[in-house]
């Protein structure tokens, strides 16, 4: 194992090399520029291909070529050119390709700005192009799980044959941090399926149009099929301190480290809180929440207008309605878009609202809007622009 | 007694039948590169990439590994396949609606790129598959369901050379014209198409071949009158001939020849896949 210091970018280029991709196509755009160039400057080292693409659209399909053709391969961009890659994520999906895709994520809508956001949840984790599709999605927190879920995005990826995802923020793509690096590993399995010329064998087809209704009806059942197996085994949450915690805080990616940062000072203060860090958006750990049926409340924590707190909310709906014993937490939401960073003061104090409004809940739950209303009179801060749901 | 063979299928295509309209030029289109596939020996290690429109199935007649990309995305498909699969052959078959329209960037930066593809363009002068609407290379005046009363170059331009506009990119190795619309000129596509793979084999870049073809459902002609309006109108509009050669090989033949003056060599080995392991 090799332990180094090394940018959130450059970090994914190394494991993508060391995880044997041989073919990486790219575009420029800001913030993921550096991992562009650090594939440029050592891909070809390695024997592979960097080729920059003269779009995305057209770097996604050069990957759909190179994954037909039984390579490991990767391309990465930022929101606005994963929004042009949705074509090319749709097909992968239909066609049952691999292929792992790095959005580094900015700002939006539109071109929107580098500033720092957590805004392609939604488009990343229900498909994003057209069709009934998923994309497999890891969220990285730190400079060691862009390395490391890098790895296994290509695992996973050729596993099961479905596109994978590594939705990582800008400041993390940014950051330098220790690394320890995977070892060098080959290009996996080799691919019976892949495109490479029919010598010796029956032809091999990777169709993305099914050639009858019948067809496409069955590619459908067969991928939410093959969706049910990667829920059922593939999910991934890191749980902090929730063992005895009456209060979870949910977050991905870097608000994850800054809400890390508010379950520390709450818990000094005597206060049951831990966290839920999704790593896997999709499948959504849902799992995580199950474990846990004696939180009372949930803080979602996001830089976007409310997104993951969409599928928070669904868990917990299911949880309720199938019976799980003692589960109907309250949910909340701390999280803006456009550029807003939470801070671990702000996590707190909200938190700290969330368990007085549950304390004041209680034998007076016919009164929850007056307790609001208290409550927002109260001792708690100004809410700055910034939105609970 | 035994039979003698006269004439039969291309080990390269499949004993389904074509799914084209009668008169579609795409089942000669087929056939001939079917048959280059064959006699250079390379079934086993060619890649077909297919594009969207009516050959979208072209997989169904292809006896090959073929791959099905993105509406206008073929060139950008088949230069990952390429890139990852340098010692094999790889084509792809793209109508003009795909390579000209939704594709222009994908075609015009793969041939300024070099990509060692060869490329069989089939344009007959309108989107087909949707059903007879204006494509970049639909003539003046030729009558479309989106422009009822025929293209009109002031409201949306001339209809583009795409063969012309590729042969002065550099890095472009083959760029050949022919017309599918009478025996003499079947035959003169037929050189170009091998010619075009010959090019890929021989290690050079950017090899394409444009097949004039007949679309009589949306011209809204009998099968031979199609044919005809494609010499008549197209070939006109769309000069015939090698517009780009590898300078090592001679030129096939002048503009508008019969399709005498072979190119060099047979390829690699001629008719070796027969029986092969290329099942």
């Amino acid at each position: 194992m090799e332990r180094t210091f090394m940018k959130g970018n450059e970090a994914i280029g190394e494991a993508a090399i060391r995880a044997g991709c041989r073919l990486y196509f790219g575009y420029p755009i800001t913030p993921q520029n550096e991992l562009l160039e650090y594939m440029a400057a050592h891909l070809p080292e390695a024997g592979g291909v960097f080729l920059q693409s003269e779009s995305e659209l057209a770097g996604i399909s050069m990957l759909y070529g190179a994954v037909a053709a039984g390579k490991r391969a990767m391309i990465s961009s930022s929101s606005p050119g994963i929004s042009l890659m949705q074509e090319g994520l749709s097909f992968l999906a239909s066609a049952e390709l691999p292929g792992v895709i790095v959005n580094i994520t900015r700002g939006g809508p539109g071109l929107g700005r580098i500033t720092p956001a957590q805004s392609d949840y939604l488009q990343a984790t229900k498909g994003g192009g057209h069709g009934d599709y998923n994309l497999i999605v890891l969220a990285p927190s730190s400079v060691q799980e862009m390395a490391d879920l890098t790895t296994l995005a290509f695992e996973l990826a050729d596993k099961y044959r479905n596109p994978a995802m590594l939705l990582g923020d800008g400041i993390i793509g940014q950051m330098m941090e220790t690394v320890t690096l995977p070892p060098a590993m080959d290009q996996g399995e080799s691919k019976p399926w892949a495109a490479t010329g029919c010598e010796g064998r029956e032809r091999n087809l990777i169709l993305s149009a099914p050639y009858t209704d019948q067809e496409l009806m069955e590619l459908n059942m067969r991928l939410q099929a093959k969706y049910a197996r990667i829920k059922a085994a593939e999910q991934r949450a890191e749980c902090e301190q929730m063992e005895d915690a009456e209060y979870g805080i949910v977050a991905f990616g870097i608000s994850a480290r800054l809400a890390l940062a508010a379950v520390d000072d709450l818990r000094a203060d005597g206060v049951k809180v831990g966290l839920i860090r999704p790593i896997t958006l999709w499948p959504f750990p849902e799992n995580a929440f199950r474990a846990y049926p004696k939180v009372r409340g949930y803080l979602v924590v996001e830089m976007n207008e409310g997104q993951m707190v969409q599928d928070v909310r669904l868990t917990v709906s299911d949880m309720v309605n199938g019976r799980v014993p003692g589960a109907a937490p309250t949910i909340r939401f701390l999280g803006h878009g456009g550029g807003y960073v939470p801070t671990a003061t702000e996590i707190r104090e909200r938190v700290m609202e969330l368990a007085r409004l549950l304390r004041e809940a209680v034998g007076a739950s016919e009164a929850v809007g007056a307790v609001r209303t208290a409550s927002a009179s109260g001792s708690v801060p100004a809410e700055g622009g910034r939105r609970t749901a | 007694m035994t039979d003698k063979v006269v004439f039969r299928k291309p080990q390269c295509l499949t004993d389904k039948a074509f799914l084209y309209c009668p008169g579609c030029s795409h089942g000669i289109a087929h056939r001939l590169v079917a048959e280059a596939i064959d006699e250079l020996g390379i079934r086993g290690r060619t890649v077909c990439v297919s594009s969207i429109g009516c050959s979208v199935r072209c997989w169904r007649n292809f006896d090959l590994d073929v791959v099905q990309g993105a509406h206008g995305r073929g060139l950008a498909v088949a230069t990952g396949l390429k890139r990852a699969l340098p010692d094999k052959v790889v084509f792809t078959y793209q109508g003009d609606g795909d390579l000209a329209a939704i594709g222009m960037a994908e075609t015009v930066h793969a041939a300024a790129r070099g990509e060692a593809i060869t490329v069989i363009f089939v344009n007959n002068a309108v989107f087909g598959a949707t059903g007879g609407q204006m494509a970049p290379t639909t003539l003046v005046g030729q009558k479309t369901t989106t422009y009822p009363k025929g293209r009109d170059p002031g409201h949306v331009g001339m209809p583009i050379k795409v063969s012309e506009m590729l042969a002065q990119l550099p890095a472009t190795a083959y760029i050949a014209r022919e017309a599918l619309s009478s025996p003499k000129h079947v035959l003169a596509a037929k050189k170009a198409v091998r010619r075009a793979f010959e090019v890929q084999l021989a290690g050079g870049g950017f090899a394409m071949v444009e097949l004039l073809a007949a679309c009589p459902i949306n011209l809204k002609l009998p099968p031979v009158d199609a044919l005809k309006w494609v010499e008549e109108n197209m070939v006109r509009y769309y000069p015939l001939g090698e517009l780009k050669s590898p300078p090592a090989a001679p030129p096939a033949r002048a503009a508008g020849g019969t399709g005498v003056g072979a190119t060099g060599g047979e390829g690699a080995g001629g008719r070796t896949c027969a029986g092969g392991g290329c099942q």
